[in-house]
């Protein structure tokens, strides 16, 4: 039987206190709707924490951001097929912890290139991940989405924390891609 | 000397305000910096920025006070600290004011980053709640 998604999602909502969830076609203006929501929520629920305001905010932009960019087509033969930009995206509180969770289908080809990059950036020290950041911002060679791969880069940087990824096998073209992001 | 258009542009959720005033030697950007496609929205004031490049004045005040901005705006942004670079390589007066709110350090760290790439004047403001 294949990765059910929906299956995934619905555990994933029911680990720790869901605050904002959203699964479908992540266009710029679900992105807008969605950045408009949790700013609204992490007012209530971050009263005198500014700064941890700040950190949840950023990270949920650049998680969208890379759903938005990234993500690729689902396959035909899922339920997903029509939507060019499918992604999930929960935003919850796990005890002390912030925890941004993301869910997207990319190609096989693919998985080698981006669990390389991530176990790269899983085992350097804060202080190699400024030294990287600043190497990448300097370098030309940004693709024409902007990123060029400083956006996985900058959740580490600023959250401090290891990125807790998973690929799902879903068929023979494609994978399901999954990110637990945790900030505190 | 060819006169520069004041480019201005107001603030929207996603992008920032935008005052680039040739006759003033003035550079603003505030707000938020979170587009999706950052290039389109900074590509002209890149290319403000070259043209006022041929004619600048002898001092040029810039003043990035950001709350928020995308690492695809990281890039947009050093663009344009690369051109004000230029500017100030061929003798010019350039001063960035890099303003950020008190303790956040991730707005100062970004701040230093640009600082340790881009060869001009760089102040550090520190802006209380």
């Amino acid at each position: 039987m294949r990765f059910d998604i929906q299956e995934w999602y619905i555990q994933k909502q029911q680990e720790g206190e869901t605050i904002l969830d959203f699964q479908g076609d992540v266009t710029s203006e679900v992105i807008s709707g969605l950045l408009n929501t949790i700013e609204l929520d992490l007012d209530t629920l971050c009263v005198d924490r500014l700064k941890l305001k700040k950190k949840v905010y950023h990270v949920f932009v650049e998680c969208l951001q890379n759903l938005f960019h990234h993500s690729d087509v689902p396959p035909l033969d899922s339920n997903y097929g029509t939507i060019k930009k499918f992604g999930s995206i929960i935003l919850a509180k796990e005890g002390a912890f912030f925890r941004i969770t993301t869910g997207n289908f990319v190609i096989k080809e693919k998985q080698r290139l981006l669990k390389d990059r991530i176990d790269q950036l899983n085992s350097l020290t804060d202080d190699e991940i400024k030294i990287l950041y600043r190497d990448i911002l300097k370098n030309e060679s940004f693709s024409k989405k902007g990123g060029g791969g400083l956006g996985m880069l900058d959740i580490v940087r600023k959250t401090g924390n290891k990125l807790d990824y998973f690929f799902y096998g879903y068929n023979d073209s494609h994978l399901f891609f999954t990110l637990d992001i945790y900030i505190s | 000397m060819i006169r520069m258009e004041t480019i201005i542009r107001e603030g929207t959720p996603k992008t920032p305000f935008v005052r680039f005033d040739g006759e003033k030697g003035l550079v603003e950007i505030r707000g938020r910096s979170i587009p999706e496609n950052s290039v389109e929205f900074y590509k002209p004031l890149i290319d403000w920025l070259e043209k006022y490049g041929n004619t600048p004045l002898g001092e040029t005040n810039v003043n990035i006070q950001l709350e928020y901005f995308n690492t695809s705006s990281s890039k947009c942004i050093l663009d344009i600290f690369k051109k004000l670079e230029l500017i100030h390589k061929k003798g010019n007066n350039v001063e960035v004011n890099w303003y950020y709110e008190e303790d956040d350090e991730d707005m100062f760290e970004a701040g230093e980053d640009y600082q340790s790439i881009i060869n001009i004047p760089f102040k550090m403001i520190e802006m209380e709640e």
